[in-house]
Order: C-alpha cells, then sequence, then structure tokens
C-alpha cells in the first residue's frame, strides 16, 4: 500500500473524538497536516499518543498467511474460514465502531458461532453483577454538576483515564458545585498508593484481595450493624474507624457516586465483588442519592455492550449455535472457549488476545485459523491466517461510539486513510458468507 | 531461595502510550517487560535497577528486569508490572465460570537470577 502524498495544506478539526480510552472526550482539537496529526489541543498524555501515532501504516491492507494478498483474495479465504467452522468465535469490538459492532452480530448469526467482546476481560464480572444486583447509575455529566462525594475503588484514572479529574469527576464547577474541586471530596481504595491517589483526600490502602470484606464492613455500617473492630482490621488491613469515618462522610454526601476499576473485576472474587459494589451504592440510597460506574478501558467497549445487548439481549459471550442467543460467562466467553479448545476458527476484531490472554488460550488460537483487524501490527496480526490492515476508529473512519455511560457520540475524522474500514469489510465478508451459505446459483 | 510476593498487573500511562506508538516499539515492550519492586524490598533483597529475577506462579513462570517502585506506591510484598504479555503468562485458563481469568493479586515466588 503506498502512501499518498501529503498536501501543504493545513486544517483544524474541531470537537474531534478521542477513541482512546471510555472518557471518550469530544472537545479536541486536531491540527491536521496531510494524512499527519501534528497538535491535538486538550489531548490528555494517552490521546495525545493516540492521535499523533495514528499515521497511515506502509503496510498492505490485507496478508494472508503472512504474505501480502489483494483484499478480496482476503476476504474470499475470510468468508470461507467463516462458513467451513463448526465452532466460530468472533471476539473483539471494543475499538471499532457500533456501525461495525452491528454488522459483526449479523455475521455471528449466520454462521452460527459464539460473539464475545473484550468487556469479558475487564468488566464482564460487572456485566453479571448487573444482572445480579443492578446498577444506579447516573451520567458523567450528573457527576460533573452534582457529585460531592467521589470515590474511586481499584481504578487508577490517572493514569488509565487522565482527564478523568479534570473533566467529569473532582476539577470542575458544575451547576450544584459553584467552587469545582472545593465543593468535593475524594476517597481511593486501592492495595497501592496509585498516581490516583495524590489526589484523593482519603486514601484507604486495603489489603489485597480484600475488597469483598471491605465493601461488605460498609454495608454492614451503613445499616448500624456492630462488628468486631479486631476482625475487621484484620479481614482488611483497615481499622475500623477508618470504615465507620468514611460511612459518616458518604452519609452526609448530597450526591454519591463509587467509579469501580479492575482491581475489583480481575482479582478473585470478581463478580461477588463487583455485586458487593452495587449493592453498597443501593443500599446508600437509603440515606442518600448515591450513584456508580464502571471504568471501561476501550473507547467503544461500552458501545460494544450496547449493541451486543440491543441485537442479542445479552451484552457479551453470546452463543448463537442454536439459532437462538444464550449466555453463560464461563462457558460462551472468548477466553474460555479458547483455553478449552472448543473453537475452530476465530475472527479478531480490534483487540489482542495473542498478547493478552492466558497461555493456554493463546496455544489454541495459534493452531486455528483466524482472522484479525487492526490499525496496526500487533502479536495477533502476525499469527492471522488472514489479517487486515484497517483504517483507524475516530482519525480515519467516522461512526459511533459509546462513552463509558452509555452516552452515544458521533467521530469526526481527521483524514482519509488508504487501507479500507473494519466496517467496509466485515460487510463484504457478511455479503460474500451469505452467498456461500446460499450455495451455487442453480441454471434452470 | 525463594520469596513469596503477590503480584498486581495494572496499566501505566506508559504503557497506555506505547500501545498507539506500537507494541513491537522500545517504550511499550520495556514498560511491559520492567517488573516494579518496593523500595524496602529491594533493600531486603539486595536488588538494583536493571537486575533480573524469575516469578513463579500456579500456572507458569517468566523472568523480567526489575525497577525501584516510586517511593510508597508499593508496600513491601506486592510487586506490580504494566498489563502484557509477560504478565499474561501468569494467567490460568479457567475462569471460574466468569469468563474473566484471575488477572490480579497472583500469588507468586520470586528467585533472583544471577
Amino acid at each position: 500500500m503506498s502512501i499518498p502524498e501529503a498536501t501543504p495544506e493545513t486544517k483544524v478539526v474541531k470537537d474531534a473524538t478521542c477513541t482512546f480510552c471510555g472518557c471518550v472526550c469530544d472537545d479536541i482539537d486536531l491540527t491536521v497536516e496531510g494524512t499527519h496529526i501534528v497538535d491535538a489541543k486538550r489531548a490528555c498524555v494517552l490521546g495525545n499518543s493516540w492521535f499523533l501515532n495514528h499515521e497511515v501504516d506502509d503496510r498492505p491492507s490485507c496478508h494472508v498467511d503472512g504474505q501480502p494478498a489483494d483484499l478480496e483474495v482476503g476476504i474470499e479465504r475470510a468468508a470461507r474460514i467463516l462458513v467451513d467452522a463448526n465452532y466460530p468465535l468472533i471476539y473483539g469490538l471494543s475499538d471499532t465502531t457500533s456501525e461495525s459492532q452491528r454488522v459483526v452480530v449479523g455475521i455471528a448469526d449466520w454462521i452460527g458461532g459464539i460473539v464475545d467482546t473484550t468487556t469479558s476481560v475487564c468488566h464482564g464480572p460487572s456485566g453479571m453483577a448487573f444482572q445480579g444486583v443492578g446498577e444506579v447509575t447516573c451520567s458523567l455529566g450528573e457527576v460533573r454538576n452534582r457529585a460531592d462525594m467521589v470515590m474511586f475503588w481499584g481504578s487508577n484514572p490517572a493514569e488509565s483515564h487522565p482527564r478523568h479529574f479534570t473533566k467529569y469527576s473532582l476539577m470542575p464547577k458544575g451547576m450544584f458545585l459553584p467552587n469545582g474541586r472545593k465543593d468535593r471530596t475524594c476517597v481511593i481504595v486501592d492495595v497501592r498508593k496509585t498516581k490516583s491517589a495524590k489526589a484523593a483526600d482519603i486514601f484507604v490502602q486495603i489489603k489485597p484481595r480484600r475488597d469483598f470484606e471491605g465493601l461488605w464492613t460498609l454495608r454492614a455500617l451503613a445499616q448500624g450493624i456492630e462488628l468486631d473492630p479486631e476482625t475487621v482490621e484484620q479481614d482488611t488491613g483497615v481499622p475500623i474507624a477508618t470504615w465507620q469515618d468514611l460511612m459518616d462522610r458518604m452519609k452526609a454526601a448530597k450526591f454519591g457516586v463509587i467509579f469501580f476499576g479492575m482491581g475489583l473485576t480481575m482479582t478473585r472474587g470478581k463478580h461477588a465483588n463487583s455485586e458487593a459494589l452495587l449493592a453498597l451504592t443501593r443500599d446508600m440510597n437509603r440515606h442518600t442519592r448515591f450513584t456508580c460506574k464502571p471504568n471501561r478501558g476501550h473507547g467503544n467497549v461500552t458501545g460494544a455492550d450496547n449493541v451486543v445487548a440491543w441485537r442479542t439481549g445479552y451484552p457479551f459471550g453470546v452463543n448463537l449455535t442454536r439459532g437462538y442467543p444464550r449466555f453463560n460467562p464461563g462457558e460462551y466467553t472468548a477466553s474460555d472457549v479458547l483455553a478449552r479448545g472448543e473453537a475452530d476458527a476465530a475472527m479478531i476484531i480490534a483487540s489482542d488476545p495473542m498478547a493478552n490472554f492466558s497461555q493456554p488460550a493463546r496455544t489454541h488460537l495459534a493452531s486455528i485459523p483466524y482472522i484479525a483487524f487492526d490499525p496496526k501490527e500487533t502479536p495477533t496480526t502476525r499469527s492471522a491466517a488472514v489479517a487486515f490492515t484497517v483504517a483507524t476508529y475516530g482519525i480515519n473512519v467516522p461512526g459511533t461510539v459509546y462513552r463509558m455511560d452509555d452516552v452515544p457520540i458521533p467521530l469526526r475524522p481527521a483524514f482519509e486513510s488508504p487501507h479500507p474500514s473494519d466496517f467496509e469489510i466485515l460487510s463484504r465478508i457478511k455479503r460474500r458468507v451469505r452467498e456461500l451459505q446460499a450455495g451455487p446459483v442453480r441454471v434452470v | 531461595m525463594s520469596d513469596t510476593f503477590i503480584l498486581i498487573p495494572g496499566r501505566t500511562s506508559k504503557q497506555g502510550c506505547g500501545i498507539s506508538e506500537g507494541k513491537y516499539g522500545e517504550n511499550y515492550q520495556s514498560e511491559v517487560n520492567t517488573l516494579q519492586v518496593s523500595p524496602s524490598d529491594m533493600e531486603r533483597l539486595a536488588l538494583s535497577d536493571g537486575d533480573r529475577v524469575r516469578l513463579k506462579g500456579e500456572h507458569g513462570e517468566i523472568d523480567v528486569a526489575i525497577k525501584a517502585a516510586k517511593k510508597g506506591e508499593l508496600p513491601s510484598g506486592m510487586l506490580f508490572i504494566a498489563y502484557g504479555d509477560m504478565s499474561s503468562r501468569l494467567m490460568g485458563g479457567d475462569t471460574h465460570g466468569s469468563g474473566m481469568p484471575t488477572s490480579k493479586g497472583l500469588d507468586v515466588e520470586l528467585t533472583v537470577l544471577k
């Protein structure tokens, strides 16, 4: 693929949307010179790196078996891999548009496969907890305008969502918080004193793998149940006086919010940890207004949850092999289906399981034919039977993404890429899958 | 001789920037292949930045270089590494019915490599 000549023109794209993390900041002004973004005003360190490093990769748009190939050849091979499979897995989706996500669920339905997203290895346990407990929630706009008690549990936004504090949760002067940061109390609960802890008024350093115990301590204190101080400190590593002080402040707040991260969902207990936090939030509404939100990592992982849910009724890990959707995390989720050696083909969109999955899952994925889509070269694209180099969503491709609070946001691309979008390739694969399933045309 | 630690893999801004720069770039590779150790554990084990250690968990083992964590960030007995290939090698395939392998709070044995 040859890169088009950059024109000397410089243009400014106002209010572009950053899709690196779940904050999905849509107030970035990009200065673009040809196919280079040279400045990203208001972007954080992660956003700056996202915009300034996504130039056009000088690689073919398609590789088949590691060799450059025509797009048509790759699409044909991909469609045949999917149609010939008995138990195909489609996985990823958190770094592409909701328009592409919609097409992918359609393909999974036609081929009778599994569709799972990176949610299953980030906030999937929270997704399970939502179904068990429910979610008392709010938008980031409400946090900005109302939240005078802002808590982060097992989450380090200073490194994962750098504008979280300044744009949404701590610093802004809101409708009911005219003094901004001075009107808010910030609490951080974590096993280590992260960079985010510096922003906190109160830092609670909990014992590793004892989030469940800490959350249930607060649930008990919310209800005025007497606890044995020695047991509490032994279990959580935190004196009961600290927990009681925290509970008193939570009850005294006018509007509280708990943002929680993968410190809860990736640690032993997983969905039980998230359930405890959701239940605590629910309990707090007997005393004051309290809400919670998972801090979502990828730019459109929330869109993946939404699209898969409105297409199948379930948010991730959906099995469509019987022609109707079934949901069972641990059975139909990508990590499990691969680690148990069940899937016989896969299509990976905008994610990198060859770097992020367990070794048994990676070993199996490397042993089956799979298709990969990514703007950049990754361990997953390197081992793929068919690898597509695609245009980058938000930088080259328009569409819709969902912010972590389920608010849909439009993308405003900066420049065109010579590589096709994943939407275009997926749409063509879907058409070819339908043609192959229909069989040869009979001439009567 | 080995010591028992709890390993916390997690996001760092350098690792996040490295994803955009390219996973085969130096920034990403150095970040995901470096283990952070608390200064007190570094002193107790007579370790220096750049030394190599072996971490052995229930599901695998890795050899990595180390560096001292910023003072106060890590308590003694806890290790930190940025998400990536190395941290994933210590995860098991079983997700205990959740879809999520246990990826944080992993018990590991640390052995200093000479």
